[in-house]
């Protein structure tokens, strides 16, 4: 008795191309959504989305997906430049590899989130799982961004090599009431990560250190943080005012001697 | 890619397997279809008292020589052909069949020398599996069964019309091996007496593992990882009387570094549980959910390498490889939340569901 696939329910409400994605396979939804892209359409509106995989993935635009429901894995993957609003869950690995762009979540996300991201942002107002931020990079004025309202599972940001990644920790989970896992930044080499409490040297993964926060910091904070709020309803000032940790990495090439007898200059 | 998924309804209340067959359905993009399978627990309530044995056998010659040793060992209380449709995807391989069975009082000197009812069962399963060719016992506990073959499982509830039975616990897999054969005896779920077991993942101790337990009695024949997980329930839990916490914590450890920030005497607790487990200690990447008559564990690597999502309604539990697959059939949840790598959830029949905080 399989549960058998559906053709997906397409309507008009003003600016937005509505889209019924109940039952609807990711194959079928994904080329739909690039058709419609490709017609010129920039507003879509996906309704009842559940677990689809790859949404949105590679878009090479300026559009704005509205996505209700839970988000399958790898969304918004290789993007470039849609601004992507999830009403609802996120699945592993969404923003994998994302090069410019937004995604705005609701709700929570889970393991891989923000994967080798090179360009664009992340807001997550719930939780995340493990290894987020994993790999990412940075170059010239290509500096992504991830933000989470909550916490972080372990091995936040391990392998980073660029980027920002912003934790505050605002609501805790009961068995786990850190705000980051452990090994927290194993094997950083750029980039940095700010944790909106203060954090012992001695939950820091291979690689990692903490410094003081300066005005550029601070400055930082202030923007991301903001937009942060603006988009979820929050107060900023209530937010921001708290003591922040700076995790970034303690040299560039934390590894070298495991590869070579090359060492640091 | 593996896809997990389980239902337990806490007042044990029997739901068809329509749901559990929708859960596996919306994780059809994990599967490649060289194994699919279900386990459900309170499907055969008039024969609740007996073993209920699923067999798989290659050929007539097989299930002569299991009914053979079946008769010499147990009472056959009824058989049959287990009821199956023909789907095109999944060429009938085997002659499947159920014996409801119980261990006579005339064995019952044997019965002393094994210590256990359970253990003479046991054995029985291992005799078959290791001794006759061509016969695979799928199942082996009371008041449930395995259904399972090389297909996808969609297709493989559709051959075994798993829709038609009704159990207050469901478990589901959705195969895609990467290094160890697709055979009907090797999709999941496992099953030993009472213990099923679904795994995404692979264990990479499995030979640890698999010695540890053969030095127990347990053989380990069926070509997969995956077994030894419920072999190792099966001792920690039937067999040494641990609680599920205690056998998480032997399974599962917290790593040296955090055993040695804990305050005693937690340190010392932890400390001896991981020195005298530590062959039964599971490395590796995994999710994995194990049930058994009244309990659904789910569970996954220390380090969390797999996907594993637990949810609760007011009445039921659930736990999946993706949260869209309990989204798919519960719309009123109460709580949906990633548990912490190497916490086992622990479901249980008349009790909330919990996470215990074991790192």
């Amino acid at each position: 008795m399989e549960v058998p696939l559906r053709k997906a329910k397409v309507s008009r409400e003003g600016e937005f191309v509505v889209v019924d994605a109940k039952g609807v396979h990711y194959r079928e939804l994904n080329e739909l959504i690039n058709e419609l892209v490709e017609r010129g359409e920039r507003k879509l509106r996906l309704l009842n989305v559940n677990g689809q995989r790859y949404i949105a993935d590679g878009l090479r635009c300026e559009c704005y997906i509205e996505i209700h429901g839970v988000a399958g894995d790898d969304l918004a993957a290789f993007a470039n430049g849609p601004t992507v609003v999830v009403y609802g869950d996120v699945q592993d690995g969404a923003g994998n590899t994302m090069n410019a762009g937004r995604i705005i979540v609701h709700g929570s996300g889970t393991d891989i989130i923000g994967h080798s991201m090179r360009g664009g942002e992340i807001f997550v107002r719930g939780h995340v799982g493990y290894r987020v931020g994993i790999h990412m990079k940075e170059y010239r004025e290509q500096v992504p961004v991830l933000v989470v309202g909550g916490t972080a599972g372990d091995f936040l940001g391990e392998y980073m090599a660029g980027g920002r990644i912003v934790v505050l920790g605002l609501e805790r989970l009961e068995t786990y009431p850190e705000i980051a896992g452990e090994w927290l930044a194993t094997g950083i080499h750029g980039g940095a990560i700010y944790l909106r409490e203060e954090v012992d040297e001695d939950r820091l993964g291979y690689g990692a250190r903490t410094e003081k926060l300066g005005a550029s910091d601070r400055k930082f904070l202030k923007e991301v943080v903001g937009e942060f709020c603006r988009l979820f309803g929050l107060e900023a000032e209530e937010v921001l005012n708290a003591d922040f940790t700076k995790v970034v990495p303690k040299s560039h090439r934390p590894f070298a001697e495991m590869y070579s007898d090359a060492k640091e200059g | 890619m593996c896809g997990l998924g389980g239902i337990l309804n806490r007042y044990g209340e029997r739901m068809s397997g329509r749901e559990i067959i929708r859960m596996s359905c919306m994780m059809r993009d994990r599967y490649d279809g060289r194994g699919g399978g279900f386990a459900g627990y309170g499907i055969y309530p008039r024969y609740a008292e007996y073993y209920a044995l699923h067999l798989f056998f290659r050929d007539e010659l097989a299930k002569e020589r299991t009914e053979e040793l079946l008769k010499d060992r147990v009472a056959i209380i009824k058989d049959e052909r287990i009821p199956m449709r023909r789907v095109k995807e999944i060429p009938q391989e085997n002659i499947v069949w159920r014996y409801f069975v119980e261990v006579p009082h005339r064995f019952s000197n044997r019965r002393e020398y094994l210590e256990k009812e359970e253990d003479y069962i046991t054995e029985l399963v291992f005799t078959i599996n290791d001794c006759i060719d061509g016969a695979f016992v799928a199942s082996s506990g009371k008041n449930m069964g395995v259904f399972k073959a090389t297909g996808m499982p969609d297709a493989v509830a559709e051959m075994y019309r798993v829709e038609k039975y009704r159990a207050y616990c469901w478990i589901t897999h959705g195969r895609f091996p990467t290094n160890t054969p697709g055979w009907w005896g090797g999709a999941h779920p496992f099953n030993l007496l009472d213990w099923s077991v679904v795994h995404n993942g692979e264990i990479s101790s499995y030979g640890t593992n698999k010695r540890y337990l053969e030095a127990h009695g347990y053989k380990c024949r069926l070509l997969t990882d995956t077994e030894v997980v419920a072999y190792l329930f099966d001792l920690l839990v039937r067999k040494q009387g641990l609680s599920l916490r205690s056998a998480a914590i032997a399974l599962t450890p917290p790593f040296w570094k955090q055993i040695e920030r804990m305050p005693e005497p937690k340190r010392s607790a932890f400390t001896a549980l991981r020195m005298t487990y530590s062959q039964a200690m599971l490395n590796g990447p995994f999710a994995v959910i194990i049930t058994n008559r009244d309990t659904m564990v789910g569970l996954n690597d220390r380090i969390k390498l797999r996907p594993l999502i637990a949810a609760s309604s007011d009445d039921c539990v659930y736990l999946a490889s993706e949260e869209a697959a309990i989204r798919e059939v519960e719309e009123n949840i109460n709580r949906l939340w990633a548990p912490r790598a190497g916490n086992p959830v622990i479901a249980r029949l008349d009790e909330e569901v919990r996470e215990e905080v074991i790192h």
